[in-house]
């Protein structure tokens, strides 16, 4: 495996008494799709709110490209441009249209020209197949487009790993296929993803590693068909017999 | 004696309308500053407030609860009448704008702190995900969407403390009520508080409306 592009060594996290990650080590390789499933609580998300450091871990690195950004004194803002994060409820702004939304972070992060922003942010909501609702709110838009939207917005500042927690989840059942669509499409241009998810089938298809989580541990992992097909732990094995029913 | 000629004496009205008319300029320019002043000064501390520095934020907290709780006439007496005993000799004029300006700035600092904490959690960190900082997610993100929540209570809390310019008149500060209640003196007359009361109405007037029409407008956009 050559170098890393995102790695999580020893990391913990507890709010208060609760520990909820008990010691996470995982490895994402450059254009690889690791998913993650488990079941509610199971620290999921804590554990993908740390990678950017939306959760301060309580210990352990998080390591991008080979830097510890969880060491203090690290200066988050730069560090956050390199990691896109695409959120269960979309938290587009509401008082920005389309284009405004996914331009806003080219300006005044990348520090971009007005111009060279809009047209950055035009080409990433083309790619979202979303060039002709450019100039629509969030409020006037489906659940998926805004989905769609909160990609782009990632995507455009041309991350070097992507985040998704649990991107199709506040989505109505048919809309769900556009935004994986997107995600497919993503993974296809060779973009490194970590995706928090239910989307079993997806997982299946798309996913080069299935990471199973349950109370705050990473239990099992490996190739989709092995965690599918051939579930090694009980905790596994009754997680999806769960899924199925 | 009639109504007319108690309250609408035309004599009395023609001889002391000049007076009036520069009472109204004074009301004003008082005015207008204030707002700009107060509502700048509370947008800063609800900013600073954000920020979440806990014994600066006590300070804030203090500083505008007390501001909402004393009479304003209370605040502008002590001013005029105590800052001179520890070597402050501020006009009535100025004292009156400070005070005010203080006052409005309190009750602007809590709608904006309502407006900024209004704004959920998931737009903070949507924004600071793409590496926006602090500073930049409050000007962008959150204030644009807080700001437009708290404009139809600040616009009426602002006609509330514009309004209190006519305590002025009571330190000497020649706006509309003060010219006014002098010209009821020398003429023994009310028409000068009719046309008083006539100016006032033309000043704010307009803005009651303005607050109006943002309510109308957000509870429209709400449904």
């Amino acid at each position: 495996m050559t170098l890393p592009i995102l790695e999580l060594a020893g990391l913990r996290k507890s709010f208060g008494d609760l520990e909820i990650l008990t010691g996470i080590d995982l490895k994402v390789a450059k254009g690889e799709l690791a998913f993650v499933i488990g079941p509610s609580g199971s620290g999921k998300s804590t554990m993908l709110r740390c990678c950017n450091l939306l959760e301060r871990p309580t210990s352990g690195a998080v390591m991008l490209e080979g830097r510890n950004i969880a060491a203090s004194g690290v200066k988050l803002d730069p560090v956050r441009r390199r990691i896109g994060m695409v959120f269960q409820s979309f938290n587009l702004y509401p008082h920005l249209d389309a284009l405004g939304n996914v331009s806003l972070a080219l300006r005044k992060s990348l520090k971009l020209s007005r111009t060279e922003a809009a047209e950055r942010a035009a080409a990433a909501l083309e790619r979202v197949g979303l060039a002709d609702r450019a100039r629509h709110t969030p409020a006037q838009l489906s659940g998926g487009q805004q989905q769609r939207v909160a990609i782009a917005r990632a995507m455009a500042l041309e991350p070097a790993v992507m985040l998704f927690d649990e991107p199709t989840s506040a989505l109505d059942p048919e809309l769900v296929g556009e935004v994986l669509a997107v995600m497919r499409e993503l993974r296809e241009a060779g973009m490194t993803m970590l995706v928090v998810s239910h989307e079993m089938r997806f997982a299946r298809e798309a996913a080069d590693r299935v990471i199973f989580m349950d109370q705050g541990a990473i239990v099992e992992q490996g190739g989709a068909e092995a965690i599918f097909g051939a579930p090694k732990s009980p905790r596994l094995q009754s997680f999806l017999a769960r899924q199925a029913a | 004696m009639d109504f007319s000629d108690a309250f609408l004496n035309a004599t009395v009205l023609s001889k002391y309308a000049p007076s009036i008319l520069s009472g109204v300029w004074v009301t004003l320019y008082l005015s207008v500053i204030i707002v700009i002043a107060g509502t700048a000064l509370g947008l800063v501390l609800a900013c600073i407030r954000a920020a979440g520095l806990r014994l600066v934020n006590f300070t804030i907290i203090v500083y505008a609860d007390i501001m909402r709780a004393l009479p304003p006439l209370v605040l502008i007496l002590i001013a005029y009448f105590g800052l001179p005993g520890v070597g402050v000799l501020w006009s009535s004029n100025l004292v009156l704008f400070i005070v005010l300006t203080l006052i409005l700035a309190a009750f602007a600092e809590e709608i904006f702190w309502a407006g900024i904490t209004s704004v959920g959690k998931g737009q903070w960190e949507a924004a600071r995900s793409t590496g926006l900082g602090f500073a930049q997610t409050l000007v962008w993100v959150v204030l644009p969407q807080g700001v437009r929540l708290g404009l139809p209570p600040l616009t009426n809390r602002a006609i509330a403390v514009t309004k209190m310019t006519a305590l002025g008149s009571v330190i000497g500060v020649p706006d509309i009520l003060n010219q006014a209640t002098t010209a009821q003196s020398f003429s023994g007359n009310a028409s000068p508080l009719t046309l008083a009361a006539l100016a006032y109405v033309a000043l704010f007037l307009p803005f009651v409306l303005l607050a109006r029409w943002l309510e109308t407008r957000f509870a429209w956009r709400r449904t």
